[in-house]
């Protein structure tokens, strides 16, 4: 089967962030943490004044940018598909108990979610961090517990929608009983937007988590990760503008991946669009 | 003889709006009952109520589905559903929504088979097949393993057809079966519901605006306004001597093959007034 190029890029980036993740300290030329005072702010290499030994440069303390690159990679990852999946089953399974039974249950589901969309999602951050100490695991769960509402609603919606669709009705008229009518013909007809809004939220954590990581919320300072390290180039953005440059470069590289792989999964899934590109 | 499936003074109205005004209705083993009525006359319901796909705000204010001596209408959701699919089933309106469009026409057509009558699955396999050329399918073995949008509307019946005859049930509901096809898949279609239906001994309620078709098909027929049964009887006798005003104009208003130069008319606007008019006083006085 022919595969678009927007899927293949995705696919391509997924896969070499992963691997990167994984193999972070055989892969990366210098150990992320090792400082080098005497080589502070060095610039990438194609600069006249760079240096071969560090091919992105050096931070503010003598630190390897591409090493740290690398390693940032791994909470980058990890946040992008611990937090995402989690969020989207934890949000899906409740939109789609929503969505099917209706009645109560859908009263009780969204109300929860209105309440919980009007607190702003940065305050609750503060406070999960403060609750539960920084750390990767703060962030995943931060993730999960504010993105979770947005799985929730927009499955519930899809829910409804398939619900009154007439195969559903037809399955009814052959005596399928409720629950297999909600496996057999419900869910495969959710499951192209859940994977796009899956591969969306993915894009999303890894910005949070740079956020989060910007406020100081995230990560010990001592890990590296994209987030703290804009945080850190922002002071020195007029002498060393890669410094915030290069990590910024990589999570809009990674969302943009993210992103593309979701539409492609999307027509992978959905037997309509996958023949209309025949 | 009892009618297989006998309706009596059945209403029902949604969101406080009479839908059906006491309807009764029988449909005898084996034979073709047509409903004939315009749009909104509430034919369709008649067959959802049987098949409990009313509205969820629908509510039924009096009356009695008897299906083979048991009365559909109150008996649990849970009983009701054994009889669907294996005793009673519904052709749908419309072909291209009525399949699942993200699932092969295998699974769609052996569920049935599965549930109902305890095949396991490489029979239930032979057995649609078997089915897929009875209604004549060319190449039923690529059907099986394609999407419902690879096929042509008229396919898309076919095998929807195929899927109601499954469990050979003793009444089928055809809800307008061939109004989203083009004319002479409509035909092919008729023919091939006709030939079936007596292959089988089916009872079906065929529920149309198309009196053309109701003469080819059906044994009997009744003509419903506004939620009540103006008119019933044989095909031949409604036809040859409609007793009610309601009937007579519809037939003036029907293209005729055997008086193509006869100008139709129009529904007069007189007779729909005082047609609605008694059924609202129908409303009031049940009030």
């Amino acid at each position: 089967m022919k595969v678009s190029v927007r899927f293949s890029f995705g696919l391509a980036v997924l896969l070499t962030l992963a691997v990167l993740a994984l193999s972070a300290p055989w892969v990366a030329p210098h150990d992320p943490l090792e400082q080098d005072l005497l080589n502070t702010f060095q610039p990438p290499a194609w600069f006249e004044t760079g240096s071969r030994a560090f091919a992105l440069g050096t931070d503010s303390l003598g630190r390897d940018i591409l090493s740290r690159l690398i390693y940032g990679a791994r909470a980058a990852i990890t946040v992008a598909a611990v937090a995402a999946v989690l969020a989207a089953l934890l949000g899906s399974i409740l939109g789609l108990l929503s969505g099917y039974l209706g009645g109560v249950v859908d009263a009780i589901i969204s109300r929860l979610v209105e309440i919980w969309m009007a607190f702003p999602p940065v305050l609750l951050s503060i406070v999960l961090a403060a609750v539960l100490g920084a750390g990767l695991h703060t962030v995943v769960i931060a993730i999960v517990v504010i993105d979770w509402t947005r799985f929730c609603r927009v499955v519930r919606a899809e829910v409804m929608v398939q619900r009154s669709r007439d195969y559903v009705a037809s399955a009814v008229t052959i005596g399928l009983p409720p629950m297999r009518i909600l496996a057999s013909e419900i869910v495969p007809n959710v499951v192209p937007l859940f994977v796009t809004l899956l591969s969306l939220e993915m894009g999303i954590a890894i910005v949070v988590e740079a956020i989060l990581s910007f406020a100081g919320l995230s990560v010990a300072n001592d890990t590296a990760t994209w987030g703290s390290m804009i945080q850190e180039g922002r002071q020195y953005v007029r002498q060393a503008w890669w410094l915030m440059a290069l990590p910024m470069g990589c999570i809009i590289v990674s969302v943009l991946a993210m992103n593309a792989l979701g539409d492609g999964l999307r027509e992978l899934v959905d037997p309509l669009s996958r023949s209309a590109r025949r | 003889m009892n009618p297989l499936l006998s309706i009596r003074d059945l209403a029902l109205r949604i969101g406080g709006q009479p839908i059906l005004r006491g309807v009764h209705l029988d449909v005898h083993a084996g034979q073709v009952a047509g409903l004939v009525g315009e749009s909104g006359a509430g034919k369709s319901m008649v067959g959802r109520v049987v098949l409990r796909l009313q509205p969820e705000d629908a509510h039924v204010d009096r009356g009695e589905v008897a299906f083979d001596g048991r009365d559909l209408l109150w008996m649990s959701e849970r009983e009701h559903a054994t009889f669907l699919g294996r005793d009673i089933a519904l052709i749908p309106q419309n072909p291209m929504t009525a399949l699942n469009p993200v699932a092969r026409i295998a699974p769609q057509m052996t569920d049935v088979l599965r549930m109902h009558m305890g095949m396991d699955r490489d029979d239930a396999l032979a057995r649609a097949l078997e089915s897929l050329h009875d209604v004549q399918i060319r190449d039923p073995e690529r059907v099986l393993r394609q999407f419902p949008h690879e096929l042509s509307g008229g396919m898309r019946q076919r095998v929807l057809i195929a899927i109601a005859f499954a469990c050979r049930p003793k009444l089928i509901i055809a809800d307008e079966p061939t109004t989203a096809l083009d004319v002479t898949v409509q035909k092919q279609v008729l023919r091939l519901l006709k030939r079936l239906q007596r292959a089988y001994g089916t009872a079906i309620l065929f529920i149309t605006h198309d009196l053309g078709v109701v003469a080819k098909l059906c044994d009997t027929m009744s003509v419903i306004h506004a939620g009540r049964i103006v008119e019933a009887g044989p095909v031949a006798q409604v036809f040859l001597a409609p007793a009610h005003a309601y009937t007579r104009a519809l037939l003036a208003a029907t293209p005729r093959y055997d008086r193509p130069g006869e100008a139709l008319q129009p529904i007069p606007a007189a007779l729909t007034e005082q047609l609605w008019n008694e059924a609202r006083t129908l409303d009031t006085g049940a009030a």
